[in-house]
């Protein structure tokens, strides 16, 4: 029986853990991206392929070392090149010299019985359906807990008065809500967890801006490929709001379309009504309805070559101009430095600071 | 006067051209291309086109600015889906929202969305939405799409039988005209795969073919490989087909020709930072390691490509594959 491994994206890895090790399977948690992952991944994936097939073509071969032989990834339907990336990955792979089985998730809204399929091949426990969905319904939870806090420190971060309080809050909770075993202790971890993250000493008087970060599903939650953006954002005072987080995203696409999807898709429409492909239209959604929220600027994250983000940072100029919001981009790849990111951010703070501060000037005179 | 309509003479010019122009006349519509590829026309396509796009995205803002002023409508169709099983390259997807939203003052764009998979009849009602934009009826439409077809697949059949697209559009306006020159002492055929878009725009493919025929090669592209011949290699041993139309044909190319094994050589023609060749490449170049007997190259251009340095990897190539057969006969 070989053992199974997954990519990592964010602290989501907690959760696939436990629901893999819960249906009976040895699970190799794959490492948090590093240089060496980088190296790796850059030596044998295609040279224009994006950042993230990198990265987890680095974290694939880590996870082999460590002796993982099946691969549980997910699918897609395109035209994004990320839904053929699991066919990819196994060639790059097998032309190494692998022999390994991948599991891949299509969309179940199209494919039920794959996933009836796949589901069956990782429940080498043999629990009864019964056992099945109620584990998932168990990880499903963990994983919001998850990004609850995630979100929460966010928030915490930018108000904090001691710099690094957050951050080291917010890794201990971490440990407490992953050593959860059943859905009562989650919750209860969940609220302890929410609980210690509100009650970092705060100075609430400080102005504090707020920014949303837009752009590709994996570099916005896998903290080590955008560089911790919002871990920097925050130590500048910025609170960020980011798009996308794992359970809302499976939320929207994973069986019907919810109010939340139509929604983006709506605000999107005047400006670009093709789907294409990955979040090029979200990015632009979700641009707009923060710009609504009014907001104080939009980042958008994208992965070097990614083709539906340069369509959509092609338009988003003119939402920025109609929607009189500040859009910054960031194209990344294995080549990017923290320190030209910090800088940059530090000068859109720096900017948009004025601009509110310009902005509330102009209206007090009025009045 | 009639309404002018212009055609950026870029992507899927060299695939759909001699369609459209026959659809938009048959409906009382002047159809204006733009010109051919200069570099002027290339520096306007990099100086209004975001930096990270792939070169054919940049030639397209291009041309589409050789247009502006000339003609009444730019005709800059959202091409999905035209077989029903593959859609094209999300830059494709999403153009004419960043044509209109990144050049200003553009005459009205006609931005009809051709997607096959939305029924028997898609394609005929999306051409009598484009008829309509100029009064002309159902009817004429309809008329006016046949006709087309009937043209389109004349014009298939010409690239079947080796023809170049533009030799072919050439052949179309003036029949009987244009045999290929005679070439002195063609010994080895090769075979140049990749997009039309990149191939035949002779400025950004730096004159691939017409060199690669001064050297003394016949060139042959996936457009002259019959639909069936391709349609025969299936998925190409993939759990996954490709989604991507255009890179399907090539990869589907790649195989068929590596396995029959007739041409002396494979180039793959490709442009920096493509999405979808990442991975098509990757795939090619694992097919080539399988098929030793046939040389395999990858050629990468970009707005900077100079004259010089692909003339001397052409070169290098060809004199590497000649030697190499000239020792294979020997040995025999």
């Amino acid at each position: 029986m070989s053992k199974v491994t997954f990519p990592r994206m964010g602290e989501s890895w907690r959760a696939f853990k436990m629901l893999l090790e819960d249906l009976g399977n040895e699970v190799v948690v794959p490492l948090r991206p590093n240089k060496r992952t980088l190296d790796l991944g850059v030596r044998y994936s295609p040279e224009f392929a994006c950042f993230p097939l990198k990265i987890l073509t680095g974290t694939y071969l880590e996870s082999i070392e460590m002796g993982a032989g099946t691969i549980v990834t997910s699918g897609g339907m395109g035209p994004c090149r990320a839904g053929e990336y699991a066919m990819l990955h196994h060639k790059i792979l097998q032309d190494l010299g692998y022999d390994l089985k991948m599991i891949v998730f299509e969309q179940p809204r199209y494919y039920p019985l794959n996933f009836v399929k796949n589901v069956m091949a990782l429940n080498r426990a043999r629990v009864s359906i019964r056992g099945i969905i109620s584990r998932i319904k168990r990880a499903w939870r963990l994983l919001q807990a998850l990004d609850n806090a995630e979100k929460l420190s966010h928030v915490v971060r930018p108000r904090e008065i001691r710099k690094g309080t957050t951050t080291a809050v917010y890794k201990k909770v971490l440990d407490w809500i992953s050593s959860a075993c059943t859905m009562e202790q989650i919750v209860e971890a969940e609220a302890a967890a929410l609980e210690a993250l509100r009650s970092i000493p705060q100075d609430l008087a400080r102005e504090v801006l707020k920014v949303g970060i837009v752009g590709e599903i994996y570099v916005l939650l896998e903290p080590a490929s955008n560089l911790e953006i919002e871990e920097t954002l925050g130590n500048l005072g910025v609170e960020v709001e980011r798009s996308m987080f794992l359970t809302g995203w499976t939320r929207d696409n994973t069986w019907n379309e919810t109010t939340h999807g139509l929604t983006i898709k709506k605000a999107a429409s005047p400006y670009l009504p093709e789907l294409v492909g990955g979040h090029g239209r979200d990015s632009i959604g979700h641009t707009i309805l923060y710009a609504k929220r009014g907001f104080d600027g939009i980042i958008q994250l994208a992965p070097f070559t990614c083709i539906p983000e340069i369509v959509a940072r092609t338009i988003l100029p003119r939402v920025s101009k109609d929607y009189n919001i500040p859009v910054l981009t960031f194209f990344l790849d294995e080549q990017t430095g923290k320190t030209g990111m910090t800088t940059r951010l530090e000068a859109l703070t720096d900017l948009m600071r004025r601009k509110r501060r310009y902005m509330t000037g102009a209206k007090s005179l009025i009045s | 006067m009639a309404v002018k309509v212009g055609i950026p003479r870029a992507l899927l010019f060299y695939l759909y051209y001699p369609m459209w122009q026959a659809f938009f006349n048959e409906i009382g519509v002047q159809v204006i291309p733009s010109g051919r590829t200069t570099k002027s026309i290339l520096d306007d396509g990099i100086r209004e086109a975001l930096a990270d796009v792939c070169v054919p995205i940049k030639l397209y803002y291009g041309h589409v600015m050789d247009l502006k002023g000339k003609v009444d409508y730019l005709f800059i169709p959202r091409v999905v889906c035209l077989n029903g099983k593959t859609i094209y390259c999300p830059k494709f997807l999403g153009l004419p929202d960043m044509i209109k939203y990144s050049i200003d003052d553009l005459p009205p764009i006609i931005d009809v969305r051709l997607d096959s998979r939305q029924g028997r009849f898609a394609l005929l009602k999306a051409y009598s939405e484009i008829g309509k934009y100029f009064g002309a009826t159902k009817m004429t439409a309809v008329r006016a799409y046949l006709k087309a077809l009937g043209l389109h697949y004349h014009f298939r059949r010409l690239l079947n039988k080796g023809w170049s697209p533009p030799e072919a559009m050439e052949l179309l306006r003036t029949p009987g005209a244009g045999e290929m020159g005679v070439q002195p002492k063609v010994n080895l055929k090769f075979a140049v795969l990749g997009y039309p878009y990149s191939i035949y725009d002779s400025f950004i493919s730096v004159n691939i073919v017409k060199k690669l025929r001064q050297l003394g090669v016949s060139v042959m592209t996936a457009e002259n490989i019959h639909p069936a011949l391709l349609a025969l290699q299936r998925n190409c041993d993939l759990p996954k087909r490709l989604f991507w139309t255009l890179s399907d044909v090539v990869l589907k190319a790649a195989h068929l020709l590596f396995k029959q094994g007739r041409v002396d050589g494979v180039l793959h023609l490709t442009a920096f930072g493509c999405g979808p060749d990442s991975l098509l490449n990757k795939l090619i170049e694992m097919e080539a390691k399988k098929h030793r007997n046939v040389p395999f190259m990858t050629l990468m251009i970009d707005e900077h490509t100079g004259e010089a340095g692909m003339a001397t990897r052409l070169e290098a190539f060809v004199d590497m594959v000649r030697r190499r057969k000239e020792v294979k006969a020997c040995q025999k």
